[in-house]
């Protein structure tokens, strides 16, 4: 029960792109149509959900005090975290190539983009953070890679019908993807009132 | 003066070392080539620190250090770096100057660090570091490439402060919170503030209706404002329009 509040947590209401601003730069970069927003998000949520949990195992047996090693190596953190995402992002586009091919060349070159994108550092650390176990560190990766592709698909959606409409020249682009993104995170704000225990 | 005569004399000096072509570098991503209103990068762990100026300006020292140091060591290992591994190495070195960083601040202002959380971690993947290691260090003399660094942190900083000044004014009423030097508090409604909105007489008088925007606070708010500088930035710096 709990995995699916966290799970509608991370999705809706602390979602990783409109509440804290992580994986931005992509998502600015890659909403100019739906169809590479759909395979950039669906990259995002394989990533995410395997890189949370083995973070997590990470954290715990082997960087803790009371781990593999004994002693407290916490200051390696962040170099041996982005070394589990770059080889992750590796072996995912390893494992897409072999068994779906059409995936593979739908997703292209955006795996490798994957390993800068913050958005993946990010539900490592907050996973730190916020001491969830195991399988709440599963439920939040999932979620919060749902919440990625649900909010790059709708701006993706909104900047292709922006095309009918006449911005004035300054706002052209850019502009109005940040104006879209401040009026979306404001209409996820109305989420908040969500009770996911409830549930 | 006397100060002023002393921090004048190393730079007469330093000249031909510090051309007009290193100038530009660091004037240039202040404006036509910023990093985050034209390049689009960085914009990731940016706009969540900017509720509070201070934060805000750590972390623009934050990011004008590693980026800075980033390309410097970029720019000497370039020769030796295989292509294939590169994003490897390159990582490797982000991460331990941003390891530098967060222990340093962890040692010397831990309410900070607290409240920058998981942001300062986050400057491994700002793609402001790694974007100029790609696109300017890989192919530049270090000290060429130190100066593009120190200029786009800069350039960062610069739009990061602008964000969070409105923010903090409009959104609590106060500048400077949590800094070691003191927070000012301009308007609200206690005694504390300067302009006290529920004084019965003086100027707060004048400013009765006034009440904190809690928008400013959301993250929202921080969207409106970049999008509100792309737009000003754009009009005044026509060159740069988006014409697709």
């Amino acid at each position: 029960m709990e995995y699916i509040n966290i799970f509608i947590k991370s999705a809706f209401i602390e979602n990783l792109i409109l509440s804290y601003f992580l994986g931005m730069c992509s998502y600015l970069a890659v909403s100019k149509s739906v169809k590479t927003a759909f395979g950039l998000g669906l990259a995002v949520i394989f990533v995410l959900g395997f890189t949370v949990p083995i973070n997590w195992l990470i954290t715990n047996y082997i960087l803790s005090p009371d781990g593999l090693f004994g002693t407290d190596l916490t200051f390696l953190r962040l170099i041996l975290f982005i070394a589990v995402i770059a080889s992750m992002v590796q072996l995912v586009e390893m494992v897409i190539e072999k068994f779906s091919p059409s995936l593979y060349s739908s997703l292209g070159i955006f795996l490798p983009l994957i390993t800068v994108n913050c958005a993946i550092l990010g539900g490592s650390l907050f996973m730190v953070t916020r001491e969830y176990n195991l399988g709440e560190s599963v439920a939040f990766g999932l979620g919060g890679g749902f919440g990625w592709f649900l909010a790059i698909i709708a701006i993706a959606a909104i900047r292709e019908k922006m095309a009918y409409s006449n911005v004035p020249a300054p706002m052209r682009g850019l502009g109005m993807a940040f104006l879209l993104t401040g009026l979306m995170g404001m209409a996820f704000l109305s989420l908040l009132g969500i009770d996911p225990s409830a549930f | 003066m006397a100060e002023t005569a002393v921090k004048q004399k190393p730079l007469k000096e330093k000249k031909p070392i510090f051309g007009k072509n290193e100038r530009k570098l660091i004037t240039d991503p202040i404006n036509d080539d910023n990093p985050i209103t034209v390049q689009v990068l960085g914009i990731c762990s940016a706009l969540a620190v900017t509720t509070l100026i201070y934060p805000s300006f750590v972390m623009s020292i934050a990011v004008v250090f590693v980026c800075a140091f980033a390309n410097l060591f970029t720019s000497l290992l370039r020769s030796y770096i295989p292509k294939p591994v590169r994003m490897i190495v390159q990582l490797v070195i982000i991460a331990a100057l941003v390891t530098i960083v967060e222990l340093t601040l962890k040692a010397l202002s831990f309410t900070v660090y607290k409240q920058l959380s998981v942001f300062i971690g986050l400057i491994i993947t700002n793609c402001i570091v790694m974007g100029r290691l790609e696109a300017f260090a890989m192919a530049n003399k270090p000290w060429q490439s130190f100066l593009d660094g120190v200029g786009n942190g800069l350039g960062y900083g610069a739009i990061l402060l602008i964000v969070a000044l409105f923010r903090e004014l409009f959104g609590k009423g106060t500048l400077f919170a949590g800094s070691p030097f003191g927070t000012l508090k301009l308007i609200g409604a206690s005694p504390d503030f300067l302009i006290n909105t529920t004084a019965t007489e003086g100027i707060g008088t004048m400013f009765a209706w006034y009440q904190n925007n809690n928008l400013m606070v959301l993250s929202s708010a921080a969207m409106f404002l970049i999008a509100g500088i792309i737009w000003l930035h754009r009009a005044w710096n026509t060159k740069l329009v988006d014409v697709s």
